[in-house]
């Protein structure tokens, strides 16, 4: 029995050094396992006696035991530890910038176009579009504008010298709508338009959205209220000022310039509204009994209603943008700015 | 057009401050761009009168005069050309502030005292030109303040009127717009039929008709052209932002400010023999009153003598006919010419004048009997001479006619959404100078429009009137209620939105460039397609139409890396213009361009964009449709590099290229040879498919990996099709996993790594199935490409 003391002591001992878990397992065969040194010594009990072999087998169980716990004990320990060192060695700089790309946006004058489109599309207006290249019937003569219209002077036009042009604004978009369909027409037709000319004010190429409403029983009152409360929706102000001034357009009558209260000095006057109040936003009107015959609609039983903006004014009054160019130079330090 | 306030309550006087009359005009429709005062502000310059001048004895060019102001004299020292004694003057006092905070002291000149300056326009603001003193009439009164005398007090209103309204291109014609609106009268100015002093009067005649329905003509004998013009007349021409020029030229001038009708005077003396309105014979010579020796065409109207044409109709004068200093008689026209006559003509010869802006958008054809009478009367007064009968070449026929228009009250409410009371259209109406006759008592009218409404000519023109006086801002409004939109658009189309934003989601920023972009540029990107140029571009770089995005790109690429930028993405959507012989294709494209790091710089170190970055994100573009339907080949496009460009396929058809620039491109454009871009049609990719459920399958997948050693030049995506082609259904995926090249294998080949994984949706396959799979497979590759497997 000295010797299952020593085998005790000496495994015991063996635990405490056991560095890691494998050595550990080690000593767990080296001393319990099938053929270990303190499993040998209940081999031994069968040349005992049979009154002496339980208390001798109880005293190896014990000694038995006292190893198994105390590698139990170093096995925690032990797995404790290498979890700490794991833990320890997979910390990651939380502070360092994640991985991956960042996204992009949109232009700010098409970012603008999908607000328009939102508000429309909500009121159950379709998007038509149509060719940018026109010809003069399109772009002019259906829309009430002859070719000798004094009209036509303020649309500078660019021309290919055989008929066809870039189209001066989206109205054409109204004709081929009708022409191609069968009223009621609930329209906007958004796209790029051209004008010959180039200045701190104008860019040879720009944008408009065109609307058209063509129905039975269709009023100026109707024009009114869908401007006004298009107004309110882009510049989320619920009491802006709208106004509607008599204007002219060849393809509506009548017709009206819309003025929205100035949204950058709420109408005290400043260098925005040129000390006015007033921005002029949009053009509209009752449309043409012969823009209606030209698209095919009897207009002794439709009325409708049309107007037509510039993007790029919206877009430049909402974000603040006060050069027109910023829009076509892509710089990119421009361009991020709107996402 | 610009309107002074003063001259238009000589017209109209309501009781309104400048800000209502001029809020009224603009909520009129005669939309009012600025108001500016008549004359800038000063103070203490009042109408001084010369009495004496002598030579300042230090100074050659300076005058010592004595001065009153009609109260008393004092000394001023004065260096203007045109001082003498008895000329009346503004006299800016001591203690006057002028323009620019300009105070005027007691000073010494050259050791004389000099109490006050004696002022030319220039010095009041009046005028640009330094040309002396202002020389004031002999009856204005000496001492009176000379504010208060020419009226300086007086506003300049600038109207921006719309082609419709000619009719308000004169002080009449606004004056009658602030009348109706305030129900205030109009003082018309008196118009007296001027009696004939002589007989003599030029033959006229009409040789178009149809062009010039009516010519009045007046001989005028003995005129004094060197008479001064009366100063008020001078200052209202001024404040309409017109010179001086003459007598005779400044009262044409003012009867088109303040009736609206364009007048010429001829030189009498250079006529010969009658006046005929005609259409020039072509290549005709006229040299214009600016000096311009034009050619003319024969669709251009001219005034013309028996010899040769004298003017451009309702243009411009011609230079050899017109007034000069040494005229004597003159033959004064009044005429109407049509506007389809005249309109485009004066800008098709690069002209543009008072005259052809009125006639080109009409003029009252009732008018021009007034008009040669008040020209006539101003003309004597000033001017003197004896007048003869004026006579006149009409066809009645060919003048317009006064629209007579039906009005019906349903009407008004069908297009306003408010009926008005029988008597409020009745009185707007005849306030408008509208003749009305009832038809059906407050349900329908006759409305006879006045001559110089030429623009009303059918119904919604008079509702727009009613409306247009009634107020646009009392008229009702209502959102019209919703209806459901009438296209419906298919579940499996992409909309651009979805495309545009997995862009941006990817890291792209999107651009917006010309459509027409400069043609040595869209040569070198694009040299197969000859692009469809510009009549009249803005500027030669802005000359021909965009046959493909990836020129505006590249030149935004340019513009950006000349600014520092070390990472570009970007994309553009938009139409190309390509022309073909079944005319022009408008086409809508999405093109995209890589250039920097792979992602955003980090701590990881970057990695160069490369193909496949570029492939990955036409690749998301297509998943989003069907990237099944698309094959990707070797392709070739003359902007991209001949080793990296792949051609984009659907349904056999090439829908876009992507790849690397060109690196000669690149040099070309001074651009870095890394850049990678893509333009793809956006109608391919907007064609997707509904979604179909096909059950999910718990049978166990099995997977084969095979590495096959081919020759270089197989193209791994041929190689994966003839996989596929190899096997059934049961092969639900390929994929590469590896690629080798190396000594192991051989020169000019290279191993390509490729996971099968094979499943049956009903029943666990048996490796015996797999097997033959794999071997129908590798004996495939044999045959089609001699591949062989590598050990």
């Amino acid at each position: 029995m000295e010797n299952l003391n020593a085998l005790v002591e000496a495994a015991l001992a063996e635990v405490e050094e056991a560095g890691d878990i494998r050595a550990l397992d080690d000593v767990r065969v080296k001393f319990l396992g099938k053929k270990g040194e303190i499993s040998a010594l209940m081999k031994g009990l069968g040349k005992l006696s049979a009154e002496e072999r339980p208390k001798a087998g109880a005293v190896i169980n014990e000694g038995k035991q006292q190893v198994q716990a105390a590698i139990s004990a170093r096995k925690t320990l032990l797995e404790e530890a290498a979890l700490a060192e794991q833990l320890a060695s997979e910390t990651v700089d939380v502070t360092l910038p994640g991985r991956g790309e960042k996204p992009g946006n949109l232009h700010p004058v098409n970012r603008m176009r999908r607000r328009i489109e939102d508000f429309f599309l909500r009121l159950g207006f379709d998007i038509s579009e149509g060719p940018e290249v026109e010809d003069d019937f399109h772009n002019f003569e259906a829309l009430n504008i002859p070719s000798h219209h004094p009209a036509r002077a303020m649309h500078d036009t660019f021309y290919f010298g055989d008929g066809r042009l870039l189209r001066t604004h989206t109205s054409p978009v109204q004709v081929r709508v009708m022409e191609q369909g069968k009223p009621p027409f609930r329209i906007i037709a958004p796209g790029r338009v051209y004008r010959c000319d180039s200045d701190l004010t104008q860019t040879p190429m720009f944008h408009q959205v065109e609307g058209l409403l063509v129905d039975k029983g269709i009023t100026f009152a109707d024009l009114r209220g869908t401007v006004a409360e298009f107004l309110r929706f882009i510049f989320e102000v619920e009491d802006l000022p709208v106004r509607f001034r008599p204007s002219y357009f060849p393809f509506t009558e009548p017709s009206a310039e819309v003025d929205v209260g100035c949204v950058s000095c709420g109408g005290k006057g400043c260098r925005v509204c040129s000390h006015t109040g007033w921005i002029e936003i949009m053009g509209c009107g009752m449309v043409h009994p012969k823009v209606l015959e030209h698209g095919g609609v009897d207009a002794s039983e439709y009325s409708g209603f049309a107007f037509g903006m510039g993007i790029e004014r919206i877009t430049m009054l909402r974000y603040g943008v006060n050069d027109l160019r910023l829009f076509f130079e892509n710089d990119t330090r421009f361009l991020s700015q709107f996402s | 057009m610009l309107v002074n306030e003063a001259w238009l309550r000589e017209w109209v006087n309501p009781a309104v401050d400048t800000d209502t009359l001029v809020k009224q005009l603009t909520m009129a429709g005669l939309e009012v761009d600025g108001v500016e005062p008549a004359a800038p502000a000063f103070t203490g310059v009042v109408v001084g009168q010369v009495e004496s001048c002598e030579q300042h004895p230090d100074a050659d060019k300076l005058r010592v005069c004595q001065v009153t102001n009609g109260s008393e004299t004092v000394q001023v020292v004065c260096g203007a050309s045109n001082v003498r004694p008895g000329l009346k003057i503004p006299f800016a006092q001591v203690g006057a502030k002028l323009p620019g905070d300009f105070k005027i002291k007691k000073a010494k000149l050259r050791g004389v005292g000099s109490n006050g300056m004696l002022c030319g326009a220039s010095e009041l603001g009046l005028e640009d030109r330094i040309d002396g003193l202002m020389e004031l009439p002999e009856d204005a009164p000496v001492g009176s303040d000379f504010r208060e005398y020419l009226q300086l007090d007086d506003a300049v209103i600038e109207v921006d009127l719309t082609p419709n309204r000619a009719d308000c291109l004169s002080v009449r014609g606004i004056a009658r717009e602030l009348g109706v609106m305030n129900q205030s009268p109009l003082t018309e100015v008196a118009v007296n039929k001027v009696a004939p002093a002589i007989d003599d009067t030029l033959a006229v005649t009409l040789a178009d008709s149809e062009s010039c329905p009516r010519y009045l003509g007046r001989v005028i004998k003995g005129v004094n052209v060197k008479a001064e013009t009366p100063l008020w007349m001078v200052e209202r021409l001024r404040r309409a932002g017109l010179r001086p020029i003459d007598p005779i030229v400044d009262v044409t001038n003012y009867v088109l400010l303040e009736l609206g009708q364009p007048l010429h005077a001829f030189d009498l003396a250079r006529l010969n023999g009658g006046i005929t309105v005609r259409k020039a014979s072509s290549g005709e010579k006229l040299l214009t009153l600016d000096d311009q020796e034009l050619t003319l065409r024969d669709d251009t109207l001219v005034i013309a003598d028996d010899r040769e044409a004298l003017a451009l109709a309702g243009v411009m004068g011609g230079k050899p006919s017109s007034v000069t200093d040494d005229t004597r008689d003159i033959f004064l026209e009044c005429a109407f010419f049509s506007p389809l006559a005249i309109a485009g003509k004066a800008r098709s010869y690069g002209l543009h004048t008072d005259s052809s802006h009125r006639f080109e958008r009409g003029v009252d054809p009732q008018l021009q009997h007034d008009a040669i009478e008040r020209a006539t009367s101003l003309i004597l007064e000033i001017a003197g001479g004896q007048p003869g009968p004026v006579t006149e070449a009409v066809d009645e026929g060919q003048l317009p006619r006064q629209a007579e228009i039906t009005l019906r009250a349903d009407h008004i409410e069908g297009l306003l959404g408010l009926g008005l009371p029988a008597e409020q259209v009745e009185d707007i109406l005849s306030r408008l100078g509208m003749e009305i006759s009832t038809r059906e008592e407050g349900k329908e009218w006759t409305v006879l429009a006045p001559s110089w409404r030429f623009d009303m000519a059918i119904e919604q023109d008079l509702i727009e009137e009613l409306a247009r006086i009634y107020g646009y801002e009392k008229l009702p409004s209502r959102v019209p209620a919703g209806s459901p939109s009438g296209d419906t658009v298919g579940e499996h189309v992409v909309g651009l939105r979805r495309l545009a934003d997995t862009l941006i989601d990817r890291g792209y920023l999107e651009a917006i460039t010309y459509t027409f972009v400069e043609p040595g540029l869209l040569k070198q990107v694009e040299p197969r397609v000859e692009p469809l140029p510009l009549l009249n571009p803005i500027s030669t770089d802005l000359g021909v139409m965009r046959t493909t995005l990836l020129a505006g790109l590249f030149s935004t690429a340019l513009h950006n890396l000349n600014r520092q930028a070390d990472r570009l993405r970007l994309f553009e959507t938009g139409l190309r213009f390509v022309p073909t012989e079944q005319g022009l294709e408008q086409t809508p494209m999405i093109a995209g361009l890589l250039y920097g790091s792979a992602q955003p710089q980090n701590w990881e170190g970057k990695r160069p964009v490369d193909f496949f970055d570029l492939k990955g994100d036409v690749e998301a573009l297509l998943s989003l449709s069907d990237a099944s339907a698309f094959r990707f080949e070797v392709g070739e496009h003359p902007a991209l590099h001949p080793g990296q460009t792949a051609a984009l396929k659907r349904d056999g058809d090439v829908v876009g290229y992507l790849g690397r620039i060109h690196p000669r491109l690149a040099a070309d454009l001074d651009l870095p040879a890394q850049l990678y871009a893509f333009e793809l049609a956006l109608e391919p990719l907007q064609q997707g498919i509904l979604p179909g459920f096909t059950g999910v399958s718990d049978q166990p997948r099995m997977r084969r990996d095979l590495a096959f050693v081919v020759e270089d030049s197989v193209p791994a995506g041929e190689l994966v099709a003839a996989v596929r082609s190899a096997c059934d259904e049961r092969l639900t995926d390929v994929r590469i996993f590896d690629i080798y090249q190396g000594d192991s294998i051989g020169k000019n080949r290279k191993s390509l790594a490729l996971g099968l994984t094979f499943q049956d949706r009903s029943r666990t396959l048996k490796d015996q199935e797999v097997n033959d799979l794999v071997d129908a497979v590798v004996s495939q590759l044999k045959q089609q490409f001699n591949a062989a497997l590598r050990d």
